[in-house]
């Protein structure tokens, strides 16, 4: 296969293990190993239904693994759940027992208001184990993780440990401007919660007016300056694509999922989007896992490429190993003649 | 695909525009203030206005005040309402649950009539208690809905606007069934005893009540939880991609929209000193729905107004359409035999099928919404006239 | 035993054996009647939830009304022109009534079904999903405030033509009525099943509902599959509602908006979008809503059938015979 094999080890931005995901009876994803290194480009590539999208979502938390799981910035983020069907029973467990409780205090003591303080007690009980399950702080989860229970993380989740990703079919906020889609991008970055926007208090006008500099500042960097009051719906296609990768940068995050970023593009635009990505991995140290069905862009800027067909991982390695590995011309072009 | 609403070039309506937007601006760079002053001028005006005719005729001031104060219920729910339809996009059909609920944990904790209970607390800390309650229970209420699309999120609250009256008319031990609880305490501000006779001071508070809700519904939809209510709207998928806790989210919009019912709840069951459930049946929460959707879903103001209208026209105006077209008045041939209040559903169903029909955006839609619902239709005129050279290329993997 | 044979006769027994659960858990025949036409009913309304939503991903919320209005258009024909005022004991003439009170209700709300499906939702079909959801609730205001116009709000006799001898049956009595009811119940359910999956028509439908697009590529044309799916829905709407009416002696204009509900959690009990989960779906609710009153808890049989469409809704949306539904977003 490949020579050079990139050493998994301390520092890795991403590392996939043997990801599995199928549908009923079809497996989508099989048994994918990939890594990423610290500001690198990752490229995954293949023919159409390889499954490279249906990977993605899983490492972006959209869809659970059938098995295997991912590890970012080292920690163990994306795998199949394990006992969600316990996390009910910690729900209902503490209010069970001070159920239990309110009964003996009525065997015992035939005493009913005191009785239904106790289980007016396993009602409240109840109600703050709920609102914990949605909220989920830190000790909610801390319980969990004591009791074995194993959550895959969500979008949002990744997001706020740092990954940020765009869409194959672009999916911007269509009837919000340009500069609200990329402030969406920043929700995570920012402090000012319901109580700050309703006291108007002066940290959360402050961090709203920082947002507008910071928002305009992204859309300059992808070459949307100037653009920022434009509905995202009314941006021609090469500038929602570039809009959609704004977004995403706004959430100041270590690796970047791309979804195809150039399909549709015209050879300029899509000139321009390579040297915008190479800019982000050189010039703000970003990983990049990219999608592409353009091999110039592919061969041009990846550091690593990975091969998927079929759902399984069929080669890997630097643009030049893969080039010439046979199974991946095979994979694309079909068995040559004999 | 440009749709710029503007002044067409070469048009001098330099004047009146210039001074139009240097108003906007000013409005819109002090918000809290506008508002303040504009319901300052609206509840003044407003019964000054009754005391002329026609409206003088129909019925006298006291009457007047007494619907506008109302009125102001009704609006505070459509401003509710709207954050959780028109901001957050989410179909809630059972409003009036959380209405019951701010009335009925009012009534319990002020009325001397329950066998079981009786307190006497205060009015005024009562409204933000209820408010409270009536979140919690929009929380509570809104956590099953989640992971559902909009059409069974819709059935769901339905059913949840049905459950909750109905276990107010059942748990009768507690609540009194269908007679409901009577004698709630009014309220009494700094020995001020509210009376039944006088509705000004209702007004006054309602007024009040109002004004601060519109601030803070202005300043969450200008937020950054605004904008995430807007996200979640357009792309839900998109906007949790994005970082935005989709689950948080929408159950803040619930609670916050179900904590402005609930301090109408409150008012209403000072006002009326009786709370029973019938007051809360399906028809309340289509009412509200209808209010916000004519009004113009999304825009604050225009609810408001939507919903001011609607409540006119059904408490006075289809009242005297009756002896309008009757034999004392114009003595119309056909239209006099209609009883006109008891068609008024009927003409809330043609209004809401004709809306969605001929200006979806309702009568004051905000400029947003307006853009979002026609030109979609824009956009499928591309597709009859072959593939738009901007659209997306069809899906691979 | 060979592998088609048991196909067909493991659903047979399987419903032969609820059958008899049923009847002993409902505690007799006159129990089990009431339970066989109820859930006839709530099945034939399910059918029209499920098969529209199926087709244009709607709930259309006015179609439980339009079981109401089927209903009072059943009554006004009974009584007005028929001019029917009791029991009738010719069988043939009994017979020659119902036909004549039934295909004109079921035709006539059939084309009202369209006619709305024309004028209300397809303008609509291609705005964001507020837009037409609304409008069905307008729809099914306009729909009950009609009849609630024109008859008033009290609830309004239906009379009782079918003779009410009755025969004994395992400790019961069951009447000519209700077996001809749940007879003519299933024999509708049966038409329809076979016309959807036998029929140009039906096989129209049904391409329609899985991918709209490609029928279309495939020549179906769209607009009229769609309408004659609305016509559909709405005559079984309309039949339930003669079923109604003539069980249960007395129509009402709110009648549709329980009845609707229930119908649609049945639907989506037995999963939306599954015509033979829509009859699964309507016996279960029935028996649900009998076995209540049964236990003396009537008034809560309404937050009953709520909770089991709340339950359903968050823990298995795809219901008992749907497809597990993607994941979360």
């Amino acid at each position: 296969m490949s020579a050079t094999v990139v050493e998994p080890g301390a520092g890795v931005v991403l590392q996939a293990n043997k990801v599995t995901k199928a549908f009923g009876g079809l497996v989508a994803v099989k048994e994918v190993d990939l890594v990423i290194p610290p500001t690198s480009i990752v490229s995954l590539i293949g023919p159409n239904g390889a499954g490279k999208t249906t990977f993605f979502n899983v490492v972006a938390g959209i869809l659970d693994p059938t098995s295997g799981d991912v590890t970012f910035r080292g920690h163990r983020v994306i795998a199949r759940p394990v006992r969600a069907w316990f996390e009910p029973v910690v729900w209902v467990l503490p209010s069970v027992i001070v159920g239990v409780i309110a009964a003996i205090v009525y065997l015992a003591t035939a005493n009913a208001d005191a009785t239904a303080v106790v289980v007016l007690g396993a009602i409240g009980l109840l109600i703050v184990m709920f609102l914990a399950a949605i909220v989920r702080p830190g000790w909610y989860l801390r319980l969990l993780t004591a009791a074995g229970v194993f959550r895959s993380s969500r979008p949002n989740d990744m997001v706020k440990a740092g990954m940020g990703r765009t869409f194959q079919n672009i999916r911007l906020f269509a009837n919000m401007t340009a500069q609200e889609n990329v402030q969406v991008g920043m929700h995570t970055k920012m402090r000012a919660n319901a109580a700050d926007a309703l006291l108007s208090t002066p940290r959360a006008r402050a961090e709203e007016r920082a947002s507008v500099t910071k928002a305009r500042d992204y859309l300059a960097l992808v070459g949307l300056k100037g653009r920022a009051g434009e509905l995202a719906k009314n941006l021609p296609y090469g500038d929602q694509r570039k809009l959609e990768l704004a977004r995403a940068l706004a959430s100041q995050p270590a690796l970047l999922l791309l979804d195809e970023p150039t399909a549709g593009m015209n050879p300029r635009e899509t000139a321009e989007m390579t040297q915008l990505i190479d800019r982000l991995r050189r010039d703000l140290g970003i990983s990049i896992l990219l999608i592409e069905h353009d091999m110039k862009v592919v061969m041009g800027i990846s550091d690593r490429i990975y091969v998927l067909d079929h759902g399984e991982l069929i080669s890997q390695g630097s643009p030049q190993e893969v080039r010439s590995d046979p199974r991946v011309i095979e994979a694309y072009l079909g068995k040559p003649p004999t | 695909m440009t749709a710029r609403a503007g002044a067409a070039p070469g048009t001098n309506r330099g004047g009146f525009r210039a001074m139009r937007d240097r108003v906007s601006a000013l409005a819109a760079g002090h918000r809290s203030t506008t508002i303040i002053v504009g319901w300052i001028i609206v509840a003044t005006a407003l019964p000054l206005l009754m005391l002329l005719p026609p409206f003088s005729t129909f019925q006298n001031q006291k009457l007047w005040i007494d619907g506008f104060a109302n009125a102001g219920v009704f609006i505070l729910l459509a401003l509710g309402l709207n954050m959780v339809v028109g901001f957050a996009g989410l179909l809630d059909l059972g409003y009036a649950a959380f209405y019951a609920i701010g009335a009925y944990t009012y009534a319990l904790a002020a009325s001397p009539t329950l066998p079981w209970i009786s307190l006497h607390v205060p009015f005024w800390p009562m409204l933000l208690v209820g408010a409270a309650v009536a979140a919690m229970f929009g929380i509570l209420l809104g956590a099953p809905t989640l992971r559902l699309r909009g059409d069974y999120l819709a059935i769901v609250t339905l059913g949840f606007g049905e459950i909750v009256p109905a276990v107010f008319l059942n748990a009768d031990k507690i609540t009194n069934g269908t007679n409901g609880i009577g004698g709630v305490y009014k309220p009494d501000l700094l020995g001020y005893q509210f009376t039944l006779g006088n509705p000004l001071p209702y007004y006054i508070a309602m007024v009040a009540i109002i004004a601060v809700v519109m601030i803070f519904v202005y300043r969450l939809q200008d937020s950054r939880l605004g904008r995430a209510w807007m996200a979640v709207r357009e792309d839900e998928l998109a906007a949790a991609s994005s970082g935005v806790n989709t689950v948080t989210t929408k159950l803040l919009a619930f609670a916050l929209g179900a904590s402005t019912a609930g301090l109408a709840g409150v008012f209403t069951a000072a006002k009326l000193t009786l709370v029973s459930p019938d007051q809360f049946s399906f028809a309340v929460s289509f009412t509200i729905l209808a209010m916000v959707v004519l009004g113009g879903m999304g825009n604050v103001w225009g609810v408001a107004i939507g919903a001011f209208i609607l409540y006119t026209i059904q408490s006075v105006v289809l009242k005297q359409l009756n002896p309008f077209f009757g034999e004392k008045g114009l003595n119309v041939p056909f239209l006099k035999d209609i009883d006109f209040v008891q068609y008024q559903f009927l003409l809330y169903g043609l209004a809401l099928v004709l809306m969605m029909l001929l200006r979806p955006e309702g009568l004051f839609p905000s400029s947003r919404r307006k853009r979002e619902l026609h030109t979609e239709q824009d956009e499928n005129v591309g597709d009859e006239l072959g593939p738009d050279p901007s659209s997306t290329p069809m899906e691979q993997t | 035993m060979r592998p088609d044979v048991v196909r067909v006769i493991r659903p047979i027994l399987i419903v032969a054996v609820s059958l008899v659960v049923a009847w002993f858990l409902l505690g007799g025949t006159q129990q089990f009647m009431n339970f066989l036409t109820l859930g006839a009913i709530y099945a034939l309304i399910a059918l029209g939830y499920t098969m529209v939503y199926g087709i244009v991903e709607l709930i259309n919320f006015a179609h439980g009304d339009l079981f109401m209005f089927g209903a009072f258009v059943a009554m006004w024909i009974l009584t007005v022109p028929l001019g029917m005022t009791g029991a009738v004991d010719d069988p043939i003439r009994l017979i020659v009534i119902l036909v004549v009170v039934m295909l004109p209700t079921m035709i006539f709300m059939g084309l009202l079904g369209t006619f709305i499906e024309r004028f209300a939702y397809r303008p609509l079909r291609h705005a964001p999903r507020l837009a037409p959801l609304i409008t069905a609730i307008g729809v099914s205001f306009i729909l009950q405030n009609v009849i609630y116009v024109l008859f008033g709000p009290s609830p309004v006799t239906v009379p009782q033509v079918f003779p009410l001898t009755r025969f004994d049956f395992l400790g019961g009595k069951v009447s000519y009525l209700s077996l001809f009811m749940v007879g003519v119940a299933i024999f509708l359910m049966i038409a329809l099943q076979l016309f959807v999956s036998r029929t140009r028509l039906g096989r129209a439908m049904r391409s329609t509902a899985q991918d709209r697009e490609a029928a279309e590529l495939m020549g179906v044309d769209i607009n009229q599959t769609i309408a004659i799916t609305f016509f559909l829905a709405a005559a079984l709407a309309g039949a339930g509602g003669t079923i109604q009416g003539l069980y249960f002696g007395s129509v009402q204009f709110n009648l549709g908006f329980y009845v609707g509900l229930k119908a649609f959690t049945a639907a989506v009990l037995g999963g939306i979008g599954n015509t033979t989960g829509a009859a699964l779906g309507g016996f279960i609710i029935a028996f649900i809503e009998v076995l209540a009153t049964q236990l003396g808890y009537s008034r809560w049989s309404e937050v009953a059938v709520f909770s089991v469409l709340i339950l359903v809704l968050v823990f298995r949306p795809s219901g008992i015979l749907g497809q597990q539904l993607g994941e979360r977003a």
